[in-house]
């Protein structure tokens, strides 16, 4: 349940963010959202789905698979948000600003 | 068990990171580039030969037992998808070396890992390596869309990478989802669990906006005229045979594993390529310059690709994958077209251009061979393909799915002789010449790629037949995935 309600609010904030029309708070939310996809490829995991691999563990170890996505995942996000970043920067560069709908710049 | 599944995917990945290390060795680059995507190539005519006959090719990476093994398989559709990717890598390559697009120390590199990913996307069989395939292939075009840093660079590269990025965050919670609900990600698991589960269902129609959105179907395709236009000539051409081709090739792996059986969705399927159709042959239509009316044409022709997965019928699913191998070849051509207008005349705005039938008569040959055969006029290969596109859908009962096709291929035809008339026929406009000016041995590479590629289309016309059984063969497999279950799925 804590789960569904983090996820819940990361992606409602993510979300608002990413309507926003600068590329940083842009960036942000998509930080934001790939949280909550974090969040929610924790929960999904469970120990019921699958025997623990290899050896004699106890059945109250945790699903690995999931953690393994999550962990993925975060780094592909972290990536995604610095060059988000960097388009930012160099939108500052060309457009004097990183909100690309002041600068009348469309064909 | 074949260790050649991993070769093709690392061998594009190695290319990259070393051509990164090499950034100043352009020689270099070039050939582990190229070298890479002949590999990539040669490995699949390969496998294409053993498993044209429906078997099925797998490798586990890491040989880890107990079914914890990532699972790559190749069946037929996968090893053509193989050829026909690394094939249009080669002709971007062509292009980007002709018009020195190339020389910017980070687009080999890119261009391989592009590769990499690509190849990826069509070996797994499994979803969430099949979200790190995408991954690897977009991160790659992020940056070799907005390679060139300027003011409309970073406006197209915003709207591409929010727009993918947003549909990467809804593949990753659809995946999410569907393991919550059925604890396996793997394609072969997945096709007997999903169809009757609800709650995988629900997670798999987020897997599914986020590959419709990729493959630029409608009403998610807004991305893609934005962002093309904008990127380097040669990248264009590059993406227009990777990036969408892979969501409907995912689109087709999904369709024969598991949307085949779930109830009701065919009919939207069709609906949907229909709407594709239409609302992307409309903004061709409407188009000023040549890459904006191609652009556009990717998102109708898209359409045309993805209907034949609401007939499932081998008929139709043969169609579609003769019509997608013809078509990569034309729109490489006609892209390629033109980066050539743009660097010859300085311009691809129809409004810049004129006479160029007169000017340069090879350009214009090089460019209506394929237009005809876009548009599907016989010989061509493209009549070809719609022709079987057409009698598929309406043997398959799908009448109005069949007349739409027809339709907009009457208005793909008026759009490319909006292109004729305004850069081929007429006079050219006074206005100076381009500064830029390329040696002799570049112009006629220029103009020479599109024109094999015309002509090998024109030839694919009247001999059609051998690419046609190939594309039965391939069909076969996907209406009847069974050997792909047994291969992917062991005890």
């Amino acid at each position: 349940m804590s789960a569904a309600v983090i996820v819940g609010l990361l992606a409602a904030g993510g979300t608002y963010l990413v309507l926003q029309r600068g590329v940083v708070r842009v960036a942000l939310g998509f930080t934001l959202l790939g949280h909550a996809a974090t969040t929610l490829m924790i929960a999904a995991g469970g120990a019921g789905a699958r025997r623990v691999p290899f050896a004699g563990a106890g059945p109250e170890a945790a699903d690995p698979l999931p953690q393994a996505f999550a962990l993925t995942a975060i780094v592909i996000s972290f990536g995604l948000t610095a060059f988000l970043l960097a388009l930012a920067f160099r939108s500052r560069d060309v457009h004097g600003s990183d909100d690309l709908e002041t600068d009348g710049g469309a064909r | 068990m074949s260790g050649l599944i991993p070769l093709a995917f690392a061998a594009p990945l190695l290319a990259g990171a070393l051509g990164t290390l090499l950034r100043e060795r352009r020689a270099v680059q070039r050939t582990l580039t190229l070298a890479a995507t002949g590999g990539v190539l040669a490995i699949g005519l390969r496998l294409l030969g053993e498993v044209r006959g429906g078997e099925v090719v797998t490798n586990d990476v890491g040989a880890w037992p107990d079914g914890l093994a990532i699972v790559l398989a190749v069946d037929p559709l996968a090893a053509l998808m193989l050829c026909l990717v690394s094939g249009s890598v080669l002709l971007a390559l062509a292009v980007a070396w002709a018009r020195g697009e190339d020389d910017h120390p980070l687009f080999h590199p890119l261009a391989a890992s592009l590769l990499a990913g690509v190849v990826l996307a069509s070996v797994t069989a499994d979803l969430f390596n099949l979200f790190v395939a995408f991954e690897v292939m977009l991160i790659a075009s992020y940056v070799l869309m907005a390679l060139r840093g300027g003011r409309e660079q970073v406006r197209a590269g915003v709207i591409y990478v929010g727009t993918n990025l947003l549909a990467s965050t809804l593949f990753l919670l659809g995946v999410g989802l569907v393991y919550g609900a059925t604890g396996t990600v793997n394609l072969a698991r997945l096709s007997t669990v999903v169809p009757g589960d609800r709650a995988a269902l629900a997670g798999l129609s987020l897997v599914l906006v986020a590959v419709a959105a990729k493959a630029a179907l409608v009403p998610l395709h807004g991305w893609l005229p934005r962002a093309y236009v904008h990127a380097g000539p040669a990248v264009t051409v590059l993406f227009s045979g990777l990036l969408t081709k892979v969501g409907v090739y995912v689109l087709y792996r999904l369709a024969s594993l598991i949307l085949v059986d779930v109830d009701g969705l065919a009919p939207w399927l069709v609906a949907v390529a229909a709407v594709t159709m239409v609302v992307g042959v409309l903004g061709a239509v409407g188009g000023k310059d040549m890459r904006g009316i191609l652009t556009y044409h990717m998102v109708s022709q898209v359409g045309y690709l993805v209907l034949p997965l609401g007939l499932m019928t081998v008929d139709a699913v043969a169609a579609g994958v003769f019509y997608l191998v013809q078509y990569v070849g034309v729109k490489a051509a006609l892209l390629a077209v033109a980066a050539a207008t743009r660097s010859l005349e300085g311009s691809d705005r129809l409004e810049d251009l004129g006479g160029l039938l007169r000017t340069r008569p090879w350009l214009g040959v090089a460019f209506l061979l394929p237009a005809l055969a876009l548009a599907g006029l016989p010989p061509t290969s493209g009549f070809v393909g719609k022709y079987l596109l057409v009698t598929a859908a309406f043997d398959a009962r799908s009448w109005w799915g069949g007349a739409t096709m027809v339709a907009v291929s009457l208005l793909t035809l008026l759009s490319m002789i909006k292109i004729v008339t305004g850069a081929f026929w007429g006079e050219r406009p006074e206005r100076p010449d381009p500064g830029h000016v390329l040696t002799a041995v570049r112009r006629r590479a220029l103009i020479g790629v599109p024109l094999v590629v015309g002509v090998a289309a024109l030839m694919l016309g009247p001999a059609a037949a051998p690419l046609v059984d190939l594309a039965r063969d391939v069909a076969t497999a996907l209406v009847d995935p069974s050997a792909y279950l047994a291969a992917v799925v062991r005890p």
